[in-house]
């Protein structure tokens, strides 16, 4: 079973609540951290890390004794990612998206397979909980490739797979979330909340995917969203107070289910509910 | 004019009502929302479109089911699974990058391409200056050339009144809409809050701002909700050389500012977390001296 946890608005609580789901497991249990721009998982899990290993992008190369000029790559790349000056093509790598194209079409041979660095994926264990994260290189702006793999490792894992996703409703989003079984929301009850919420359950409807909401802090706000929820028929599975014991211990590092232990069963209920 | 660009790596830390608050401070301020994947700014501002239009960027490969002959070329090259046989071969269109591969190779020059509809932006007026903002399309990508765009438009713009600042709401992340962000920026005010998390984040975007060489000053956002860990930004921003631009506490005004959907400064002018804001804009005002 993979669950997916993601939001549309950032600061939701995402995070509190994957890490709580994994906390609340009683079978084998994997949690993937696909927040590669701002991973935080490993904060409240604390695993022990492997050394990790590099995740790269296939970009080209160009081998100028081979390269005539002719500027086939140029003609098929649509990202600007290769070029012709004076008789030799030159990559600019940080623009390309990997399509392969050049490579399909260069009558020379003259382009070989080089990489560029996107990030780092780490395996590691939290107690019982198998964890993962990517972290995205700074400077590099593609983060949806990593995403991707980190999600494909994860979902090799037995068990219980809970993806992290990042925020947001566009590419990273999706790549975090393709294929989940099941997709949990983390929203507010204010309007960027559920504004938020809105375009995020859009991108779930457009995938077919099905999904719930759980509402954060559900006691700041105007009862907005979960009033959306029941006219939109989305079941709303949960609902957290805010309280200031629960964001002290946040800021510490502390998972929810510890700062706040009475709310534990909640998410095993949540859990079974989920996949019975 | 300066270019004042709103960033906090971590999401949720507040960068969107604060940038409504200084929307009422600034003099003469021109608006962006760059946020396009979450765009939350307009909740506040209340912005009157005057002009609405098409974001096209890129193409999707479009496939003809009476030209495929199944062949499979398609699926063999695209990188990015894009394509599934059934019975004739199928787009999954959130997964094409609009490469073209597919329809360079297609044997029964069955795939062309079409320009992607990816969004909508707006020219608008608020009552505290002209804003530009958008909309991306469900789950489409380019939000990186989306919030070009709106940033250029909203450098036109903001020429055009001859305003004094250009403020900019960012999105969150260190990934390719907040570069795309940074470009041209005069000034960086990040938003963070004293929790582990928001550390962690605060150092990884600083690194990338430092990148980009633009001057950058901090606000730490609900400082009172853990005092220690405002102590520890502090003191990793004095090492770093950045200078911490002002502490709000955690104040409900700023919650129900959201919530009644107004800037702070109109829900609250007298409260405690507008009184903190005014600090940063004054020392913004000085800022990069």
């Amino acid at each position: 079973m993979k669950i997916a946890i993601a939001s549309g608005k950032g600061g939701t609580g995402k995070t509190t609540i994957a890490v709580s789901l994994a906390l609340a497991a009683d079978g084998p249990v994997h949690y993937a951290d696909c927040d590669v721009e701002e991973p935080n998982g490993h904060i409240f899990l604390k695993p022990a890390l492997n050394q990790g290993r590099e995740f790269a992008l296939t970009v080209p190369e160009v081998v100028e004794a081979q390269c005539t000029g002719c500027g086939k790559c140029r003609e098929i790349c649509r990202f600007n990612a290769i070029t012709v000056f004076g008789t030799k093509a030159m990559a600019f790598t940080e623009l390309c998206h990997s399509c392969g194209g050049c490579f399909l079409v260069c009558p020379e041979g003259a382009l070989n397979r080089g990489k560029r660095v996107l990030g780092f994926i780490e395996n590691g264990q939290a107690g019982n909980i198998g964890f993962s994260q990517g972290t995205l290189r700074i400077g590099e702006a593609m983060a949806a490739p990593l995403i991707a793999a980190v999600r494909k490792e994860a979902e090799q894992q037995e068990g219980l797979v809970l993806l992290d996703a990042p925020p947001g409703t566009s590419c990273p989003l999706i790549a975090a979330i393709v294929g989940a079984d099941y997709t949990l929301l983390v929203s507010e009850e204010t309007p960027f909340g559920l504004h938020d919420l809105q375009i995020a359950a859009g991108v779930l409807r457009r995938l077919e995917q099905p999904f719930g909401v759980i509402i954060n802090r559900a006691d700041l706000g105007a009862g907005k969203t979960g009033q959306w929820c029941r006219k939109e028929n989305i079941p709303v599975h949960l609902e957290i107070p805010f309280a200031r014991k629960i964001a002290e211990g946040y800021a510490s590092g502390i998972p929810l289910v510890q700062s706040q232990p009475d709310l534990l069963p909640a998410f095993s209920n949540l859990l079974k509910e989920l996949n019975p | 004019m300066k270019e004042l660009l709103i960033l906090s790596g971590k999401g949720g830390t507040g960068k969107t009502s604060i940038t409504g608050a200084l929307a009422m401070l600034l003099p003469l301020p021109a608006l962006a929302d760059c946020d396009v994947d979450a765009a939350d700014l307009h909740l506040l501002l209340a912005p009157r479109p005057r002009e609405e239009h098409d974001f096209l960027s890129g193409v999707k490969a479009v496939i003809n089911p009476t030209l495929c002959n199944a062949c499979g070329t398609c699926v063999e090259i695209c990188q990015f699974e894009a394509i599934h046989i059934s019975i004739k071969a199928e787009l999954r269109p959130f997964f094409c990058e609009g490469c073209g591969v597919c329809a360079r190779f297609c044997p029964a020059e069955a795939i062309s391409l079409q320009e992607n509809h990816c969004g909508t932006w707006f020219l608008s007026d608020t009552e505290y200056g002209p804003m530009v903002h958008a909309r991306l399309g469900i789950g489409e990508e380019n939000s990186g050339k989306l919030v070009s765009l709106v940033k250029k438009r909203a450098r036109e713009e903001a020429k055009r009144i001859n305003a004094a600042w250009l403020l900019v709401d960012g999105p969150p992340g260190i990934g390719c809409p907040v570069i795309a962000s940074l470009s041209g920026a005069d000034l960086v005010l990040l938003v963070t809050e004293p929790t582990l998390s928001g550390l962690h984040d605060l150092k990884r975007v600083t690194e990338l701002v430092r990148h980009f060489k633009v001057p950058m000053g901090v606000c730490i956002n609900k400082w009172d909700l853990h005092p220690g860990y405002c102590a520890d930004i502090s003191k990793v921003c004095r090492e770093q050389a950045i200078p911490v631009l002002g502490k709000i506490p955690f104040d409900k005004a700023m919650v129900d500012s959201v919530v009644h959907g107004v800037p702070l400064f109109r829900q609250a002018p007298n409260s405690a977390a507008a009184e903190a804001v005014r600090g940063i804009y004054k020392k913004l005002s000085l800022f990069p001296a």
